[in-house]
């Protein structure tokens, strides 16, 4: 098991949220979304600019920013 | 009196369809009051009688960050509907069962449409809806909107919930030990000091203030500043413990445990997932060629060229029809009304300016349509998805580009419907910033004076002029936003947490509905005020009129022309049609009567109420190289931007000008003193940035919810543009251009 910054994430990599450090509005938005710890997620694809970040979590896929992402921490397989 | 009955639900959960299926024609839009978040209203008549149905808007919490959670939570709490009928996306249970736990746990009734039924079947789930019902203690009724399936079941248990009136107990979830300890600490304060408890139960307002909700701690220090001290102390305690021991937030905490609650749920065989894994599969497809690296933006270009075309060819034609229409009005009005002010009013004032807003309705209607199916097919997130990365460097938002694009960022548009489109954007300050730029973009009203320009001062190089017009205007915008950004609209960027939706082929019903409901928002909100300033500035132009004295010397010189001429001339000039060709010294005298009208109209515009602003700006105005008449000309532009031109053309004594066919001015100012090069640029470079044209402003006025931002559109976009006027003329003098 190895603790990935999201950011970090390659394409198709699949991972379990560890951690969300943010607070405040981002915090509550990623939450909502679903971003909590214990929940599945794979990265999806990038923007052709490799920022936004698209990511496949429970049944939908959801976007977020790079600068976003940061606070998020994944546990992956290697 | 009527059940009322609320609709809530996440975006994208097939809610609006399902209103439209429930309430079909019977309904209507408008806003909330005071803010632009849609308020939509319906009836529904079936089985279980009539039925009030009013769409909450889409929501994913209710957490009151957003607009439309605060606008959804008060509702709840305001007007306490019968019942919340919860939308849920059955294909997509986890993440919607979120909002639901949040209604139950604000003690609302419930009842729960499990929609999307046949996306989930074919994508290999089954939903246990009666496990789900009995799990939740609330009724669940498998729904499909987009056939209306199970729809009059929904409302029968709507009804039948609304008429049981039994007093469902919110629902009390564990939040683990630490939190639970001292919500039940907290639960006590506000029960002995009836702490806001007529509104909301005791349990849910300790959350609240877990959550640090701002919201409802203003209400709660308005109500009693002592409790609502000691309970955000509370809440203050609990944050500083958590992150010494556990290093979270209590809000974490709280999320986390209702997404654990929602898996218990889900995992006691409620959904039975088949052999399909990803079900996603035709998405994923799509999207690796939509947003693939290199084919995406190509792909993305091609696309919003395609509206482009679709919303400014296509709609020519019905365009055309408005404009034949209200030229007919206005020829009927000449025929028939005696020559004098009220003529001129009905015409200049009232007809011209209802014909200015109702001849946008059909490019209106064309720019929503094509809006909708983009949105309602799923690809506008893409959009914002592959082009925020440029557009935040700006301070805006991947969706902006939609909006600079209709406006006239390939030159032609017209920044009305591209204010409107500015809807699409969620985040609020980006939005903000949106709004007063896209007036920055060349629409087409601005491309005649930009034509007329460059044809008579820059003929070579006209292509690689229109060219480097439209750039300049792009920079313009761009760099505006960013300064608006970290000044007056200054605050970080809104999240990209967004949804990508999988994509979905529109209803045909659901996009008329769509597009219908905006155009007609537009026809009735703009229409009156514009009127308004249509004749106000009618007024302007006209009054005071010239004092009679002068006014007679034109009559005169008429007469003498009159006089001088053989009987035979005069009678042919009296019968003389409009295109008839004439003999020449008919003509002649024809000639000479047109002068001293265009002699007349010009002394009259130069002592009318715009003439006298316009000369007494000529102070100002001539450091960017700019003269009286000029100046008219802009106050005019003010009504739209082609009437530029026709100002100029009264202000020159050639009387009026059509636009499109603007040779004889071209001419005039070719050999006009003071105009040059350098003065068609500096007021070229006006024409693009300063105020918006007044239905525009009226529009951003309308979305951004406060005459402020109107106003602050007028005021700062005419002192940026004369402020890069003044610099372009002074430089360019100084260069000796």
């Amino acid at each position: 098991m190895l603790k990935l910054n999201m950011r970090q994430m390659k394409e198709k990599q699949n991972g379990i949220i560890s951690a969300v450090r943010a607070d405040g509005e981002l915090g509550r938005r990623i939450r909502d979304m679903g971003l909590v710890p214990g929940t599945p997620v794979t990265i999806q694809g990038r923007a052709p600019l490799y920022d936004p970040v698209a990511l496949r979590v429970m049944d939908f896929t959801l976007t977020l920013r790079n600068n976003e992402a940061d606070y998020i921490e994944v546990e992956v397989n290697e | 009196m009527e059940a009322t009955i609320a609709l809530a639900g996440n975006p994208n959960c097939g809610k609006t369809t399902l209103f439209n299926a429930l309430t079909g024609a019977r309904q209507h839009v408008g806003n909330y009051p005071g803010i632009t978040v849609d308020k939509k209203e319906g009836t529904y008549i079936g089985d279980s009688g009539r039925i009030h149905v009013v769409d909450l808007p889409g929501t994913y919490s209710l957490t009151a960050y957003s607009l439309e959670e605060v606008v959804a939570r008060d509702y709840l709490v305001r007007e306490k509907p019968g019942v919340v009928v919860n939308i849920v996306d059955a294909s997509n249970l986890e993440r919607n069962l979120y909002l639901t736990l949040q209604f139950l746990e604000m003690g609302v009734p419930v009842c729960i449409a499990l929609n999307m039924m046949d996306v989930a079947e074919k994508r290999g789930f089954k939903i246990d809806s009666d496990k789900l019902s009995r799990l939740l203690g609330v009724p669940v009724i498998p729904t499909i909107a987009r056939s209306g399936q199970g729809k009059d079941e929904l409302m029968a248990a709507a009804a039948k919930t609304i008429r049981d009136n039994r007093n469902q107990p919110p629902l009390t979830i564990s939040y683990g030990e630490d939190v639970d300890n001292a919500l039940l600490d907290m639960e006590k304060v506000i029960r002995n000091n009836r702490f806001l408890t007529d509104r909301y139960n005791a349990r849910w307002i300790a959350l609240k203030y877990l959550e640090k909700d701002e919201k409802i701690m203003e209400e709660g220090r308005e109500a009693n500043a002592g409790v609502a001290a000691k309970l955000a102390n509370e809440a203050v305690q609990v944050a500083v413990h958590l992150k010494r021991t556990l290093e979270t937030y209590p809000e974490a905490i709280i999320a986390d445990y209702r997404y654990g609650y929602i898996n218990t749920i889900v995992r006691q065989d409620v959904i039975r997932r088949g052999q399909e894994n990803d079900r996603l599969y035709m998405s994923d497809k799509i999207d690796s060629i939509l947003t693939q690296r290199f084919a995406g933006p190509l792909i993305m270009l091609l696309i919003l060229l395609g509206v482009y075309q679709f919303t400014f060819s296509y709609s020519e034609i019905p365009v055309g029809w408005c404009e034949s229409l209200f030229a007919w009005l206005g020829g009927l009005a000449d025929a028939h009304l005696p020559d004098g002010m009220l003529k001129s009013l009905i015409i200049s004032g009232v007809i011209d300016g209802v014909g200015g807003v109702l001849g946008f309705v059909p490019l209106i209607l064309f720019m929503f349509f094509a809006i909708a199916f983009l949105e309602d097919t799923g690809y506008l997130a893409r959009v914002a998805f592959m082009l925020d990365r440029i557009f935040r460097i700006f301070g805006l938002h991947g969706s902006s580009v939609m909006p600079f694009i209709v406006s006239g960022g390939i030159a032609g548009g017209c920044a009305v419907p591209g204010v409107m489109a500015a809807r699409t954007l969620k985040s609020p300050r980006e939005q903000l910033a949106t709004l007063l730029t896209v007036p920055f973009m060349n629409c087409g009203a601005k491309l005649p004076v930009f034509a007329l320009l460059v044809g008579v001062f820059f003929a070579e190089n006209e292509a690689l002029m229109m060219f480097i017009i439209t750039i300049i205007s792009w920079i313009g915008a761009l760099l505006v936003a960013k300064l608006l950004r970290s000044t007056v609209i200054r605050g970080e960027a809104t999240p990209f947490v967004m949804e990508l939706p999988p994509y979905r082929f529109p209803t045909f019903r659901g996009l008329i509905i769509h597009t219908w409901e905006r155009t007609w928002q537009y026809i009735k909100k703009a229409g009156t005020v514009i009127l308004g300033i249509s004749v106000l500035l009618w007024a302007m132009m006209t009054f005071p009129g010239l004092p009679e004295n002068r006014a007679r010397q034109f009559e005169v010189k008429r007469q003498t022309i009159l006089a001088s001429a053989p009987a035979s001339v005069v009678r042919a000039v009296e019968t003389a049609g409009e295109a008839a060709e004439l003999p020449a010294a008919v003509q002649a005298v024809k000639d000479q009567l047109a002068a001293v009208d265009g002699k007349e109209a010009e002394a009259g515009l130069r002592y009318s109420a715009a003439g006298r602003l316009g000369t007494m700006l000529e102070g100002v105005s001539q450091w960017a190289g700019f003269d009286w008449r000029t100046n008219i000309a802009l106050v005019g532009g003010f009504a739209a931007k082609e009437v530029v031109i026709s100002t100029l053309g009264t202000a020159y004594s050639l009387g009026e000008v059509d636009p499109e066919e603007s040779g004889s001015l071209g001419a005039m100012l070719a050999n006009a003193p003071g105009w040059g090069p350098l003065t068609a640029l500096s007021l070229m470079i006006f024409t693009m940035f300063y105020a918006p044209c007044f239905v525009t402003v009226v529009c951003i006025v309308r979305e951004a919810g406060s005459w402020k931002w109107g106003l602050f559109s007028m005021a700062f976009n005419t002192i940026f543009a004369f402020t890069l006027s003044v610099m372009v003329y002074q430089i360019g003098s100084m260069l000796g251009f």
